[in-house]
């Protein structure tokens, strides 16, 4: 069995895996390999023609593909091997990788490993949507791919399930395309996605979209036909008798994203239940010595550009592992955890003294005005805080907080509103 | 127009069952179906299980051909090379008043003829079943039952006729059926067949069918049943199928495994009348899960990756009824044939050949019967020896498509080549399982329909999830529309 050696593998050529491989580079390892199983370098960025991407990593607002191109071109400057329509089938707690391409099953041995194989999805099936199963019924990003990379509408008569960015920003697109977007339907009493969408993608074209509704059924044997959905009571139930019938040919779902992780699991990696993805600290090593995971995989971003930022550190991170200049988080070691009003929170643990600014990534459980951020170490003392005007679970918090000793054994963000608080 | 020896409407377990039992014979045989695909619509959506027939009305036909039919199954599932686990069931008794039913079954299952049930105490129940509850009292070893791939089961049956000659005729509706002079006039709108005998194998639509001819003494209508397909990485534990103590409606809900490695929970027992009535509803998505959690506590609808309805013919008046008819020489109605149907299939199609024997059908057997049938080599089962076997004489297999179920570019490929091969979506889905998985769908989503097109010559447009109306895609963008 032919093995090919190398000082940092990288799976995933998305937005996060570009950044790892080239910050893997630029930090001392020589021998990088990009494996990606689609044709082409970029990932989802590809199918994200609207802009928005940029403008903290560049300065910039880009389109997807446009920023995709700026890590793309660095790639190819550099002689980072990149292997494309390559799937990884197996990563093992040694680092062996395992993939299958055209070419071959292909064993690849690096010293460091960075996960970036970003999220996936959620589907009809997770959220078990009543109803009958026509054509017509597709994930936001199956659409965006359709519409964007294929050039093929997925109907004419738009419903959308779920106010994540991707559905709010599919309601524009297939408006400008000419379909009729009937409405958004959202669970939830707020958006799922970014404010700035509800006004650019919603409110600018007069999508309705219905806070705290859920679907009832789905009709059509062959195609979809229409949907019915209705208020939710206050016992969460489904009031029926407000039931709303609207004829449509397509449902499109936008209701969460899950980081993949069939290949962390594989290889041992402890995985976080809140976030779906691995736990990392601060350098984005996973509990597994030389696997490092950055983007979404280990936790799903608001905004690529703080992927792009994890990718960077990650990359250098790997490159440092590989030469032995960097440690696993050891037994010793602090947790970081989500305490009352936080969501998430990455890094989940802390190695040893912080020899420097150490950044966090938090998300609120709920939408908070004049919020306050308060970091405790285990004696409950308040080691960091700051103020928000308002914080909302679709827009992720990222802050920095410098001086912290890591001393305790554990520390946890709270999240105080001047309602609740 | 075409003249068939036999005519068999309907390509679901018991018609393409009998259809293979056919093509052993120097006949010409042509199986119609309304449908895209063979699979049916009972045979494709149930819970999964070959049943040994314990739990069958004793003395019944049902009994006789469920009984019969379990013991085929290994030697089948060998020569047609596809999946059957003989996982064996658990009947779970938790409450006081099913402790007491427990003797009942055990002896309901002598009067069938199932005679290697085994009493189990709470004790052993748990033993070979530790994440069943707790508050279990007793139970019942039934090591016969099995699991199977319901969807390639039938296409198996259905690729191995078509080796030895059956020709299928899908998206073929039949909208008249008439008797004239010894022969048998099948009409849909997409044409007509003469045939000399006729086998009604249409499950639900069986009454349709026989009225066609002037048979109104029964009546078909759904029992819907609701299911629950979890995560492969869900940790239910359980390795046998888990029943409930059955009431007088259904055998209960259940949990299984199925053959793949998910787990299966279900299915609700609703009485309807409209027979296109396939919808889950939210009701009867929760009853599941309130139902097997008392089986098994561990069950949860977070690890559901998917749903869906099948349903199954119920017959009023009730029983299966495999029947000919004096002043219709050559017909063959097998009606009746209700949730044990999938089991008894091969029971019922070596019965039904009998009764056609009987009208006078020739009873040759050819002598080159080509009894095996192969599998797609499956990539995700290969090692990889054999995997980078299969990548040499067929590149495409290096190319994963489905990430989850790992499924590639070239069993996508020969599942659209095969005869009767997938013409759609579904048909890809239940072949080879791309988009089965837990994204279903939301990678491969894509990239299938472009292989069908590819395969087929047609455009994306027209590729379709199951059957012309059902087209994915309408219309191209502006940009390409100017």
């Amino acid at each position: 069995m032919k093995k090919t050696n190398c000082d940092v593998a990288v799976i995933g050529a998305g937005p996060a895996g570009l950044a790892a491989a080239i910050s893997a580079y630029e930090n001392g390892a020589r021998d990088v390999i990009l494996i990606e199983r689609d044709k082409y370098l970029g990932g989802i960025l590809q199918q994200c023609i609207h802009n928005g991407f940029g403008i903290h990593v560049l300065g910039e607002d880009k389109t997807g593909p446009e920023y995709a191109e700026h890590f793309i071109q660095q790639v190819e400057k550099l002689p980072i091997n990149c292997l494309t329509e390559t799937m990884v089938l197996d990563l093992s707690e040694n680092l062996t990788i395992q993939a299958s391409s055209k070419q071959g099953i292909l064993h690849i041995q690096p010293k460091a490993v960075v996960l970036a194989m970003g999220c996936r999805e959620r589907t009809r099936g997770a959220i078990a949507l009543p109803g009958k199963r026509p054509a017509g019924i597709m994930t936001a990003g199956t659409a965006q791919r359709f519409i964007n990379c294929e050039g093929y509408l997925p109907g004419k008569k738009i419903l959308i399930l779920g106010s994540g960015d991707i559905g709010m920003i599919m309601a524009r697109r297939l408006h400008l395309e000419g379909a009729q977007v009937q409405a958004v339907v959202e669970i939830m009493d707020c958006i799922g996605g970014l404010s700035r969408n509800l006004v650019q993608c919603l409110q600018d074209f007069d999508i309705p979209l219905y806070l705290r509704h859920i679907i009832t059924d789905i009709r059509g044997d062959k195609r979809v036909e229409g949907v019915d959905f209705a208020p939710l009571g206050d016992e969460g139930q489904p009031q029926l008798d407000k039931k709303i019938s609207l004829d449509c040919d397509t449902l499109l779902l936008s209701v969460g994203l899950i980081p993949e992780n069939e290949l962390s699991k594989k290889a041992g990696i402890q995985l976080d239940k809140i976030t779906g993805g691995p736990i990392v600290d601060k350098n984005f090593h996973t509990s597994v010595p030389g696997i490092f995971a950055a983007g979404n995989v280990a936790q799903v971003f608001d905004l690529v550009d703080h992927v792009s930022i994890c990718g960077m550190q990650a990359g250098k991170s790997a490159a440092e592992y590989a030469r032995g200049e960097l440690e696993h988080f050891s037994e010793s070691l602090s947790k970081v955890k989500a305490g009352p009003g936080v969501g998430t929170v990455l890094p989940q643990v802390l190695s040893g003294p912080a020899d420097g600014p150490l950044k966090f990534y938090l998300r609120a459980r709920q939408v908070t005005r004049k919020a306050l951020l308060q970091l405790r170490n285990s004696q409950n003392e308040v080691v960091f805080k700051k103020k928000f005007r308002t914080v909302r679970p679709a827009e992720m918090i990222s802050v920095t907080a410098d001086n912290l000793d890591c001393s305790a054994n554990e520390y946890t963000f709270e999240l105080i509103g001047e309602d609740n608080g | 127009m075409q003249i068939y020896d036999v005519a068999i409407i309907g390509a679901g377990a018991v018609g393409t069952a009998i259809a293979r039992e056919l093509s052993k014979l120097s006949i010409k045989v042509v199986v119609v179906d309304r449908l895209n695909d063979v699979g049916g619509d009972a045979s494709k959506s149930n819970s999964a299980i070959i049943h040994t027939g314990f739990d069958a009305p004793p003395d019944s036909l049902e009994s006789r051909m469920v009984v019969n039919a379990n013991p085929l199954y290994d030697k089948l599932c060998c020569d047609l090379d596809i999946p059957f686990k003989r996982t064996g069931a658990v009947l779970v008794a938790v409450t006081e008043t099913e402790e007491a039913e427990l003797p009942s079954i055990m002896a309901k299952a002598h009067a069938n003829h199932v005679d290697d049930l085994e009493m189990l105490s709470a004790k052993e129940v748990l033993e070979l079943e530790p994440a069943v509850t707790p508050d279990v009292r007793g139970g019942l070893l039934v090591p016969r039952e099995s699991i199977i791939d319901p969807f390639l089961f039938v296409v198996a049956l259905a690729e191995n006729a078509t080796a030895n000659g059956t020709e299928f005729l899908t998206g073929w509706e039949v909208s008249n059926l008439t008797f004239n002079e010894n022969e048998y006039t099948v009409e849909s709108p997409k044409g007509e067949i003469t045939a000399k005998f006729v086998v009604n194998a249409a499950g639900l639509f069986a009454d349709k069918i026989s009225s066609f001819l002037g048979i109104d003494d029964f009546k078909v209508h759904p029992r819907r049943g609701q299911f629950h397909i979890l995560d492969k990485a869900a940790p239910i534990g359980t390795k046998r199928i888990i029943l409930p103590v059955p009431t007088k409606v259904s055998k209960g809900k259940i949990c299984t495994p199925t053959i793949h490695g998910n787990w299966l929970i279900g299915p609700t027992a609703e009485e309807l009348d409209d027979k296109t009535a396939t919808q889950s509803t939210p009701e009867g998505l929760s009853d599941i899960v309130a139902g097997v959690v008392k089986l098994v506590p561990g069950v949860d609808a977070r690890y559901a990756i998917t749903q869906y309805a099948g349903l199954r013919p119920v017959r009023t008046p009730g029983g299966y009824h495999l029947r000919t008819f004096e002043n219709l020489p050559g017909f063959l109605e097998l009606s009746g044939i209700r949730s044990t149907g999938l089991t008894s299939s091969l029971a019922v199609a070596r019965y039904g050949c009998e009764k056609l024997f009987k009208m006078g059908l020739s009873n040759k057997y050819k002598k080159h019967f080509v009894s095996k049938r192969q599998a797609i080599p499956c990539f995700r089962e290969a090692d990889e020896k054999a995997r980078n076997k299969l990548i040499k004489q067929n590149p495409l297999y290096g190319k994963v498509i489905c990430r989850c179920e790992t499924v590639t570019e070239a069993e996508i490929v020969e599942a659209i080549r095969r005869k009767p091969g997938a013409t759609d979506l579904d048909g890809i889905k239940r072949r080879v399982r791309a988009g089965l998985g837990r994204c279903q769908g939301g990678f491969c989503g894509m990239r299938t329909p472009q292989i069908l097109a590819r395969e087929l010559d047609i455009s994306i447009e027209e590729v379709t999830k199951k059957g012309t109306g059902s087209e994915i895609l309408d219309g191209t963008t502006k940009s390409l529309r100017a």
